[in-house]
């Protein structure tokens, strides 16, 4: 494997996006694999591609779509013994402080 | 506008959640203030393996939206992913619209306090999904509640036409009005129904260049959104003006100081790794489609103005204040078409039904009023059978759901006109008050007025008091 796509700094960034901690050793291993998948693709690079559409969904199928109907699965305790940590029907999660999110 | 020798850009992101009966992507209620987690299936949560099916309601809802802020309706849908991990979206991405957004190149035109319109383009408007709650504990742990999760959001993008903090208020307001008359939303700021990415930028007066921008995320307040840009353009003039280079970068507003404070250095658009969704069909939408979700639109609130004042005659003030809310205005048009006098009813619904609703922390739609009763009431008036005082009683009973007819005649709330038994009754008064009537003959004044007072007490309040008073002048001319 010859040209690396993406360099160790790539990947940290990518795995700091992920909320991943990796030690040196693994950075490096990651960055070899990951430039490793990163070449197939420059190999699918080769082909010429001028005209032909991208493909966003696989099927023909469009408009699937449901009516505006609520239907509650009743789930909820469910969902929540599956939870590693609940509380009053609340999920527990370790504190959030940097204040991201959407 | 500006501030010194700069000029202020700001453009604004505003989320608005759409009440939906369902969520954009699973069947579970939307319905704000439940216990926590009560509306959440699998899906929601982000199981493996769940397929999700797109809310046709919600993207119709995004079409009214589109409409009512003349926007383009895009003919085709696809979905994206926007990648980024946080508890309050356990799917780790965001479902959204990011290259096909349901609406672009729409407009507001908005009215400014000096009098004139400014129109602030709207670059595009996505529907896409909100995010659950988090709570931070003191106990180290942050608690989540994913009811909003999938709620349906609409985001609407403006252009960067915006030029102080003013006219940013006007806007949100403006924007607020126009999607409440969709009746796709309440957008209730107190429940976080409206809220607002904010950016802004300045630079010097003439430049070509616009300045570096920073951004403010989730404001839920106008006046917040007005301070805190208010604040931003006094403190990115002093950086420029002392030589320094502001930052991109993403800042918080905190209301007690008025100020904003640093977040976090921005990250790329890269860093959330959009990519097409695959487990969502794409939408067409042709114009067989859009006609008939335009044919579902509400008359938007300038429409219903124009209306109330040229066909009805009511002043232009209060029509502004009959069209603050949707619920509003469709009460008062079902009032109109029930029978009212429009003057009286714009009257009672901006005077006392407004009061009450203040003074119970109700909504108009929570009241037992309804539209029937009010013009009801307002006939019973203009017939001249209840007074206007009498009225105050009929008022409270409506209020509390009475029909209006049954309740006065109930209460014995009836005026009485008729000249027979007026005349008797004056009759009565006069012969027993021979004294008064001397008084009347020697100029003083004060003796109508108490033989008036024995006529309401002899007819327990219900003579019609305007034809009482004149059969009584004339009754007294004559002796």
């Amino acid at each position: 494997m010859s040209d690396t796509t993406i360099s160790k700094e790539e990947v940290a960034h990518v795995a700091s996006l992920a909320k991943l901690a990796f030690n040196d050793d693994e950075l490096v291993q990651f960055t070899t694999q990951l430039g490793d998948i990163l070449n197939i693709f420059n190999t699918l690079a080769e082909v010429n591609t001028d005209d032909v559409q991208p493909t966003y969904s696989v099927t023909k199928n469009v408009n699937h779509l449901r009516n505006d109907i609520a239907n509650n699965w009743e789930q909820k305790q469910e969902l929540l013994s599956n939870a590693p940590l609940s509380s009053a029907g609340l999920i527990k999660v370790p504190a959030i402080l940097d204040g991201e999110g959407e | 506008m500006g501030t010194g020798n700069f000029e202020t850009t700001i453009g604004l992101e505003v989320h608005v959640e759409m009440q939906t009966n369902s969520k954009l992507l699973s069947p579970s209620p939307v319905h704000y203030g439940d216990q926590p987690n009560e509306n959440t299936n699998v899906i929601d949560f982000g199981y493996p393996g769940v397929l999700p099916v797109a809310n046709k309601g919600a993207l119709e809802f995004g079409m009214r939206a589109a409409l009512a802020l003349n926007a383009t309706i895009s003919p085709y849908i696809r979905w994206d992913r926007k990648n980024y991990f946080y508890p309050d979206n356990p799917k780790a991405y965001q479902t959204t619209q990011s290259q096909t957004p349901i609406g672009t190149n729409g407009y507001l035109d908005v009215n400014l306090e000096d009098g004139t319109v400014k129109r602030i383009r709207i670059k595009e408007m996505h529907v896409e999904e909100d995010a659950g709650k988090n709570t931070h504990g003191t106990d180290g742990y942050s608690y989540v509640d994913l009811n909003r999760q999938g709620t349906p959001l609409i985001e609407i993008v403006s252009e960067p036409d915006i030029s102080s903090p003013d006219e940013a208020y006007a806007y949100l307001e403006q924007l607020r009005q126009a999607i409440l008359f969709t009746g796709i939303s309440e957008a209730k700021m107190q429940e976080g129904q409206m809220r607002a990415d904010v950016n802004i930028s300045i630079r010097p007066y003439g430049s070509k260049e616009y300045g570096t921008k920073v951004e403010m995320k989730n404001i839920n307040s106008f006046n917040y959104v007005r301070n805190a840009l208010i604040f931003e353009e006094k403190r990115q003039a002093e950086v420029l003006r002392s030589g320094g280079v502001i930052q991109q970068e993403t800042r918080r507003y905190n209301e007690p100081t008025k100020s904003t404070i640093l977040m976090r250095v921005k990250e790329g658009a890269d860093d959330y790794r959009y990519f097409p969704e695959p487990d969502l069909s794409p939408v067409v939408i042709d114009q067989e489609w859009i006609d008939h979700v335009a044919a579902e639109l509400p008359k938007s609130a300038f429409e219903r103005q124009n209306d109330y004042v040229s066909r009805l005659g009511i002043e232009q003030y209060d029509a502004e204040v009959l069209t603050q809310t949707l619920a509003m205005a469709d009460f008062y048009d079902a009032t109109i078409l029930a029978g009212a006098d429009a003057k009286r009813a714009a009257n009672y619904l901006i005077g006392d039904v407004n009061a009450y609703m203040n003074k119970h922390q109700v909504e108009l739609q929570e009241t037992k009023l309804t539209p029937q009763h009010l013009a009801g009431m307002i006939k019973l008036i203009e017939a001249g059978t209840i007074s206007t005082k009498q009225a105050k009683q009929v008022f409270e009973a409506i209020m509390a759901g009475e029909e209006p007819e049954a309740f006065a005649k109930k209460n014995g709330l009836v005026q009485i006109s008729d000249p027979d038994i007026l005349l008797g009754w004056i009759t009565e008064v006069l012969d027993n008050n021979p004294q008064s009537i001397e008084d009347f003959k020697g100029g003083k004044d004060r003796a109508t007025g108490y033989l008036i007072g024995q006529l309401m007490k002899m007819s327990k309040g219900q003579a019609n008091p305007g034809i009482m008073n004149k059969m009584l002048l004339e009754e007294l001319a004559k002796r």
